[in-house]
């Protein structure tokens, strides 16, 4: 993918795709009021790519969506897209289409009417409305509800026909507002294998919206974590994990020990455990994930200098395919540590080692209101 | 779950009232309908059709009554299309005028329906606001005598009464639709009057037919405003149903009348209702 990042675009950092982005985002702020809702915020999205906003409630990544489909105007900054400035232009003629959140399709239309909709306001002829929509029928499986009323179908039913009808438009780019987040558990993983790979089939850009971060890993080509109104990190899902470049971002994906440590001289020391860091000296936070962490003494495949520390179980939970302890040295250090699932039994002093590698230095996240 | 004691305490004031106050004059006007006066003036008590057989023979029963939906009908109309303007910018543009504005859609149903049918008398009268106005700034030589005492002047009243009652069913229906719903119209690439005419106008149906249910029976009905600004040719079935009752003294014909009234308003909300639930989807 041409949008791959480097290590130098986190945060508001833009990044430059060999080829011209299809959106570019750029600078864009929202103040509602006092309440500030989006600040200074550039992305590029490319042709072809599936980006995910990620954010908590409230974090503005809705409003981003909003703005881009142009039922919010943005305070200041702009939008283009190829070449052409969309940010001035109403929603009815941006070639953006969303999915809502709640699907919003058109009660007192049937399921055909509803996906016709975009066909029909743009009065073509009535054959041809008739024969894209049974396609896009066809190719959401929804051909045999055509002429039912969207009350007469399931979430996961209507949540496709919302697909199709979006998608019917044929837009450069498609908007999705948390589409998933009304499905159950199981529906919901579906959709999202089953949407992942439409995406690739149809070879629209996807701006897909979430709060969900294993959502956002499963889906997406890259990352973008929005955090209290300011993008936190612009990343695939391997390098915004692997890499975090805040202590947000490391938390906020995945499960993570945070250790905050003073270096002198090429070593970190966090309470009773160093190790040999290339950062300059001074105070410095790593991340360290529980998975990185293993049983020393076990494995066949020794680490080269491996960390070690000793500690007791505190605390322990089963997850199926791997286990989390929360082991507590003497000093007060505590760490989770997850291994795969074993018979258990775990008690005493038991040693643990980690590779200095896994340590990864990440900035200390800035408080913000 | 809930005692007996509770259970009739809240059923059986509304079924007291309902009985004594609608069931048993209703019927009483049923056998009304069916009875007849005497040459002295006191009511025979023996069935007889006389009463809608003189209906249908009397010209100037039916055509009072269609003169009455005749102007029923425009009242409707002129309701319908100053109501539903209003309760859109009130429900899509209004913002943080909301309130005020609908306020004072609702202020003047606080003032008796007497003193704004009278002040539409001082409005229209011949030496009345608007003629004086009209010979002031000489648009007019003499005052315009069709103002008052016409039915001009009661669907005027009539519309200025009962647009309030119009407009606020449609102004709830039109609050029930979901605004994302005219985002995704728009997304689609719907112009706003795409938009209106294929998602809003057509989920505000409901309150429309209520709107206009309303306006059209309440003014069906009507005997205040026909009484003091209608004159001669502005004479609605309500009025000779009061005259019947009063000093013509022939209740039975009175009570055959209202009872061919009361049919066909009935019908007529059985048909607004059953389209209302037609079009309600939100």
């Amino acid at each position: 993918m041409a949008s791959t990042t480097s290590e130098s675009t986190v945060v508001t950092g833009l990044t430059k795709p060999a080829t011209e982005p299809l959106l570019s985002v750029r600078n864009i702020a929202k103040h509602f009021g006092k309440n500030i809702v989006l600040r200074d915020i550039s992305l590029d999205i490319a042709e072809g790519e599936f980006l995910t906003v990620l954010g908590e409630s409230g974090s503005g990544k809705t409003t981003l969506l909003r703005i881009i489909a142009g039922f919010e105007t943005a305070t200041s900054g702009e939008l283009w897209m190829s070449g052409e400035r969309l940010d001035r232009l109403p929603p009815y003629r941006r070639r953006v289409n969303t999915v809502f959140q709640h699907y919003a399709l058109f009660p007192h239309l049937t399921v055909e009417q509803n996906v016709g909709y975009g066909l029909r306001v743009a009065k073509l002829a009535e054959a041809e409305i008739a024969s894209r929509v049974e396609q896009a029928l066809s190719m959401v499986k929804m051909k045999e509800y055509a002429r039912c009323k969207p009350a007469k179908i399931s979430g996961g039913q209507q949540q496709r026909v919302a697909l199709a009808r979006a998608l019917i438009n044929r837009p450069r780019l498609l908007l999705l507002d948390e589409p998933l987040s009304a499905l159950d558990a199981n529906l919901r993983r579906q959709m999202q294998v089953e949407l992942k790979s439409l995406q690739r089939e149809v070879g629209i850009a996807f701006l897909f919206v979430t709060h969900d971060q294993e959502e956002a890993m499963v889906m997406s080509d890259r990352i973008a974590l929005l955090r209290s109104s300011e993008l936190e990190q612009v990343a695939t899902p391997r390098e915004i994990y692997s890499r975090p470049a805040t202590a947000y971002t490391a938390q906020f994906i995945g499960h993570t020990n945070l250790l905050p440590a003073e270096i002198k001289n090429g070593v970190a020391r966090y309470k009773s455990l160093s190790w040999p860091v290339q950062v300059p000296d001074g105070p410095a936070l790593f991340s360290l994930r529980p998975e990185n962490i293993r049983l020393a003494g076990i494995s066949n495949d020794p680490i080269g200098d491996a960390v070690r520390f000793r500690g007791k179980l505190r605390h322990h939970a089963f997850h199926g395919a791997s286990e989390l302890l929360q082991i507590e040295h003497a000093d007060g250090l505590v760490l989770w540590v997850r291994i795969r699932s074993s018979g258990g039994g775990w008690h005493g002093d038991l040693e643990f080692e980690f590779s200095p590698n896994d340590a990864v230095p990440v900035r200390e996240s800035q408080t913000r209101d | 779950m809930f005692s007996r004691a509770y259970r009739a305490a809240v059923t059986v004031p509304p079924l007291v009232w309902v009985t004594v106050f609608l069931l048993i004059p209703y019927l009483l006007m049923f056998c009304y309908s069916f009875w007849s006066v005497s040459m002295a003036q006191t009511v025979v008590h023996s069935w007889t059709l006389d009463n809608y057989r003189e209906l249908l023979r009397v010209n100037v029963y039916w055509q009072t009554l269609f003169r009455s939906m005749w102007i029923a009908a425009r009242v409707m109309l002129f309701s319908l299309l100053l109501g539903y303007p209003l309760a859109y910018y009130l429900s899509f543009h209004a913002a943080r005028r909301k309130d005020l504005l609908y306020q004072l859609v609702i202020i003047p149903l606080w003032v008796s329906y007497l003193v704004r049918a009278y002040a539409w008398k001082t409005i229209l009268g011949s030496d009345g606001v608007l003629n004086t106005l009209l010979q002031y700034t000489h648009l007019s030589k003499h005052p315009l005598e069709f103002l008052l005492y016409s039915p001009f002047a009661v669907v005027l009243t009539l519309t200025h009464i009962y647009t309030p009652f119009t407009m606020l069913p449609i102004y709830a229906s039109l609050e029930h639709i979901p605004r994302n719903l005219v985002e995704a119209s728009h997304d689609l690439g719907g112009s706003p009057s795409q938009t209106f005419w294929r998602v809003i106008f057509p989920l505000s149906i409901p309150g429309v037919l209520a709107g206009a249910t309303f306006a059209f029976v309440l003014s069906l009905g009507d005997f205040l405003a026909p009484l003091l600004l209608g004159g001669p040719s502005g004479i609605m079935i309500s009025n000779i149903v009061v005259s019947l009752f009063g000093a013509a003294y022939n209740w039975p014909l009175g009570a055959a009348i209202s009872l061919c009234m009361l049919v066909l308003v009935v019908g007529l909300l059985f048909i607004s209702e059953r389209l209302e639930k037609k079009w309600s989807f939100t």
